[in-house]
């Protein structure tokens, strides 16, 4: 399978730049096996968060940008791409970009059904969010339960074990579970 | 006054008042009255955290002296803050935190979009994220407020004494002077004065559901641009820089 297939079909040509020698498209592949620590069950690659590779006088420099401004997650990202490098025998170096702004719209298909199957409900589209409309109270859309799959659930905390969740309860299997808010 | 002095002090107000609001919150973990809202909490205190290093990290970098973000945030003395007075207000009971995170969110939304558009690229691209996140933190406060406004007699009373007691903080967080003056033409700052009727319509939206009202008396206190804080600040700052201070340099 090509690395790049890994791409989700979003019309963004900013989102990555595609490898220009074998040599990148096998560094991009040791990049995209690194792991969120929060989410382990999604790659850097799944969640959006990897965005080029290049190859600079003998060192990857492998460019990631950070889900939320403080998210505590990024060094140690960083320090596990370093790490997936050296184990291959390479060196590597981490840059960290901020624009265009991560949004959960860069998750992979593949790393939504990952994050349903790991029990976190899958993010609306980013223009469901908070951006949706003149008023800051909104309406919410539902949210399927991931066990259950019931829409009949409940937003306990707007916030949930990251910043980048919400927390929810189902009002079907009474399973509390996170949602993986969209951004 | 230089483009680049003056972008120094402009990324400090932005850095100060994120450094300032996020210490405050921080104090408050293991505080609230539930779980989910102690979580809440934590969450908003991350963001605001974050902003304030990527803001500081900049300004070190614009200011081209050999400081870095820790001794931008541990070295400087009161006088040296640039963040608006109502960062610095006391946490009080819940209202008192949910009033003073509602007129920061209010006023934080339309700057970071603002911000967005900035001809500074770097300026642009911490805004764009910030923006994301600041969006959630009004929707998390309006809803507390509107949820203790409109909730018993009693949750109503304390929210209204809140916004009474944060209320005559807000005219600093709009309080442009000379630095604003020489980036806004250029199109690298947000002029505060041109958001601040965003601000009101989303304040006097929030209360109006809230059943809440802003107090009569206009008096309001200003200075925090000009590094005169109120007594609070004073008392934050140990707190915050007393490890770094004992061990200069330490990484943690």
């Amino acid at each position: 399978m090509n690395a790049f297939s890994l791409v989700p079909a979003v019309p963004d040509t900013d989102r990555y730049v595609a490898a220009s020698s074998d040599a990148t498209t096998q560094a991009w592949a040791i990049a995209a096996t690194v792991t969120d620590p929060e989410v382990p069950v999604l790659t850097i690659a799944d969640l959006g968060v990897l965005r080029k590779v290049e190859e600079r006088d003998g060192t990857f420099v492998v460019t990631i940008t950070p889900t939320y401004s403080g998210c505590p997650a990024m060094e140690d990202i960083a320090a596990r791409i370093v790490g997936a490098f050296a184990a291959a025998g390479l060196r590597a170096e981490v840059d960290t970009v901020f624009r265009p702004a991560w949004s959960t719209d860069w998750i992979t298909p593949e790393g939504r059904a990952k994050l349903v199957d790991y029990g976190i409900a899958a993010p609306h589209p980013a223009s469901a969010g908070p951006d949706a409309g003149p008023s800051p109270l909104f309406v919410r859309p539902a949210v399927a339960c991931p066990r259950c799959t019931s829409r009949q659930t409940t937003l306990v905390s707007e916030f949930g074990s990251t910043a980048c969740k919400a927390l929810y309860r189902c009002r079907r299997c009474e399973e509390p579970f996170d949602y993986f808010k969209e951004l | 006054m230089s483009t680049s002095a003056a972008l120094f002090t402009y990324l400090l107000r932005l850095g100060d008042d994120n450094l300032v609001l996020g210490q405050q919150l921080g104090a408050l973990l293991s505080r609230m009255p539930e779980l989910e809202s102690d979580i809440a909490v934590a969450n908003v205190c991350l963001d605001h955290l974050g902003q304030a290093r990527n803001f500081l990290t900049y300004a070190a970098e614009v200011e081209g002296a050999g400081r870095d973000e820790d001794q931008l945030a541990m070295l400087r003395d009161e006088r040296g803050f640039r963040n608006a007075v109502l960062m610095e207000q006391p946490n009080g009971d819940f209202a008192h935190t949910m009033a003073r995170q509602l007129f920061v969110d209010a006023y934080q939304v339309p700057l970071y979009e603002g911000l967005s558009g900035s001809v500074d690229d770097r300026l642009a691209g911490i805004a764009e994220k910030a923006a994301k996140e600041a969006r959630y933190h009004l929707r998390h406060s309006c809803t507390w407020v509107v949820r203790l406004g409109g909730g018993t007699e009693e949750s109503h009373r304390r929210m209204q004494v809140a916004i009474d007691a944060m209320w005559p903080f807000t005219s600093d967080l709009f309080a442009a002077d000379e630095v604003e003056a020489a980036l806004v033409a250029d199109g690298l700052a947000v002029d505060p004065v041109s958001i601040r009727p965003r601000f009101d319509t989303a304040v006097n939206g929030v209360l109006a559901q809230a059943g809440l009202r802003l107090p009569e008396d206009p008096y309001q206190r200003i200075g925090g641009r000009q590094g005169l804080h109120t007594e609070l600040l004073g008392h934050l700052l140990p707190e915050l820089q007393a490890l770094y201070r004992a061990n200069p340099g330490v990484e943690w």
